[in-house]
């Protein structure tokens, strides 16, 4: 076992070496400085400006600059374009937000969606069958930012019964939308696999004999068929990881909720280099240990694999 | 001693019999096809989106990009969808005619999914027939790589290429060709591993066949069954990945349009009641994806003998 996240974590870490170099190269490659604007400065300040960001030094120089910056204190430097704040104030503003709801929304799809599928499977053929089934494929074209303009419809201006946007320090009414909006797809996603992975584990020899012994169908589902039903779901997590943490940005948007997401895109529009390659680190660092985690559950639970 | 005349040509018979019924592997799935309504219905309102991406702008009485500057304003009684102003769909908030705004992003965002999958087929079955055939450390490596680059959140890095290169319908293309891949490399990889080991493929390698060949010729048409029915899946999902670009306003520039820039828009004017134009656009997105989804689930079952 032990071997087994050693090597595991020895494709980590050159993985996110890459992702780190990769968007620096892609920053550097720019065409046109992040301080060129429609009003060119005089030629003395803009070299002074690249100066204090250390953009003035060799290619190889800012990059071990920027990577050992990244690697050893996870500083990700100046921003760009706000003077008064550095990446990591960014970061630290918006992330807590992001977690709170992405936390939010990993549960309700894990659970909903694991119950759903469970439940549609052993009740094969009846109305929640249908139903489970019905709700899988009808959210399929429901991404984030289908639902998201749906909910704000339905819940904001016909009903009136939660407000559009914001946060509030993550009270529960600012909570509901985005948690709703970025988990349906998935938990339909999730629905499907535990569906059919539970139907065809309920078809296999072991739950036979565990019936023919005489064990309570509860006893059957929760100790002998839980267990290898859960694995396809858990290799999907991985993928559903990395759709909700992007998701995130369209939740941010759209309910203003202030997350990681809005200053990505806003950045985005302002040419703001560093806090963009900083946010694109931080979720690919967040993206590669969740993988990491996964996998390790993963040979863990199942017996089948050798390490 | 000799088997009688009539008894040879009575089997002679059976066989032409036999021939007339028998069916091709592609005549099977075809028949498995068409038995599946909801995909060949599916696939009629495929046609008919397509149709309507492709000759919608012709009935349209406006270009995409006029705008009628005596409707800015006003939209909420005069760009009400209507037959006799010619706004079919109505209008959007800049006066512009949705009716062929709506025909044009229909048609941008077929057109991605459909490059999408393209180079997914192209590139991924390529690589993954590659890899497996192979096998060994090339194989190791080459599948390494894909794991590297499935765990590398893609939208933040296209979005990062997209500030930094300007934004362009050729940069999207680029970036959804760039991961549209790993999945189908996954796919071919595997299914090239049972192949491989085929009589046909080891007469090929006894007489001499180069490896490149081999795969080009004998791998790869195997592969075909499995790989349409993942490029028709793929096809949504790569639609759904443009949209979402454009939803945020990084994707697809003015005044070129596609499904996602339009929902994005009608999801801000809808509060004021225009729902119009956020209803037609999100009628066709929600139309493609449903039917693609469909088509590929028959797809599935008519080609993919595993999950029958």
């Amino acid at each position: 076992m032990l071997s087994f996240v050693v090597r595991r974590l020895a494709v980590a870490i050159p993985t996110l070496l890459i992702l780190v170099i990769l968007s620096f190269i892609l920053m550097y490659a720019a065409p046109g400085g992040p301080f060129n604007s429609e009003r060119p400065l005089p030629p003395e300040v803009l070299a002074n400006i690249e100066a204090k960001y250390g953009l003035d030094q060799p290619f190889w120089k800012q990059i071990v600059n920027y990577v050992s910056g990244v690697v050893t204190s996870f500083d990700f430097g100046p921003s760009f374009q706000y003077k008064d704040r550095s990446v990591n104030d960014v970061i630290a503003q918006g992330f807590p937000v992001t977690l709170t709801y992405g936390f939010w929304s990993f549960v309700v799809a894990v659970t909903i969606g694991v119950s759903l599928g469970v439940a549609a499977a052993i009740k094969q053929n009846t109305w929640i069958d249908y139903f489970a089934v019905g709700i899988s494929i009808g959210a399929q074209v429901l991404p984030n930012f289908v639902m998201a303009p749906i909910l704000l419809l339905v819940f904001t201006l016909w009903l009136g019964w939660l407000p559009g946007g914001g946060w509030s320090g993550g009270q529960w009414q600012f909570l509901i939308m985005p948690v709703i909006a970025l988990s349906t797809s998935y938990m339909a996603s999730i629905a499907r696999i535990t569906r059919s992975s539970m139907l065809e584990v309920l078809n296999t020899n072991f739950i036979r004999t565990a019936q023919a012994k005489g064990l309570p169908m509860r006893r059957v589902i929760w100790r002998h068929a839980m267990k290898p039903t859960i694995l396809p779901v858990l290799s999907y997590l991985g993928p559903a990881f990395v759709g909700m943490i992007t998701g995130s940005v369209i939740i941010d948007v759209f309910f203003s909720t202030g997350g990681i997401g809005q200053f990505f895109v806003n950045s985005a529009f302002n040419r703001d280099y560093s806090v963009i390659m900083g946010i694109t680190i931080l979720v690919g660092t967040l993206t590669i240990l969740f993988n990491l985690v996964v996998d390790i559950l993963y040979a863990w639970i199942d017996p089948k694999i050798r390490y | 001693m000799l088997p009688n005349r009539a008894a040879v040509e009575g089997v002679a018979d059976q066989m032409a019999l036999a021939e007339v019924k028998g069916r091709s592997l592609w005549a099977d799935a075809r028949i498995r096809f068409f038995r599946n309504r909801a995909a060949v219905i599916s696939l009629v309102m495929l046609g008919l989106v397509a149709a309507f991406a492709l000759f919608g702008g012709m009935f349209a009485q406006y270009e995409p990009d006029f705008v009628n500057f005596s409707l800015i304003g006003s939209n909420a009684y005069l760009g009400v969808p209507s037959i006799e102003t010619g706004h079919y769909f109505g209008t959007d908030s800049n006066g512009r005619d949705l009716f062929a705004r709506t025909a044009m992003g229909t048609g941008i965002s077929l057109m991605v999914g459909v490059v999408g999958a393209l180079v997914a087929v192209i590139v991924g079955t390529l690589y993954g027939a590659t890899a497996g055939y192979y096998g060994g450390r090339v194989d190791g490596i080459m599948m390494r790589i894909v794991d590297v680059l499935m765990s590398i959140p893609f939208m933040f890095v296209l979005i990062l290429m997209l500030v930094i290169f300007g934004r362009s319908i050729f940069m999207l293309f680029l970036g959804i060709g760039l991961i549209s891949w790993l999945d189908m490399a996954r796919i071919a990889r595997g299914q090239t591993l049972t192949i491989k080991n085929k009589e046909f493929v080891e007469v090929a390698v006894a007489t001499g066949v180069r490896p490149s060949k081999i795969i080009l010729r004998h791998i790869v048409p195997n592969l075909l069954g499995i790989v349409i029915v993942y490029a028709t899946l793929l096809v949504p999902n790569m639609i759904i990945f443009e949209s979402f670009i454009s939803f945020l306003g990084l994707g697809v520039q003015e005044p070129a349009t596609s499904l996602g820039a339009l929902i994005n828009e009608g999801s801000r004017t809808m509060q004021f009641g225009y729902m119009w134009q956020i209803s037609f656009p999100l009628f066709f997105f929600v139309l493609t994806i449903f039917a693609f989804f469909f088509v590929g689930d028959g797809l599935r079952d008519a080609l993919d003998p595993k999950d029958r």
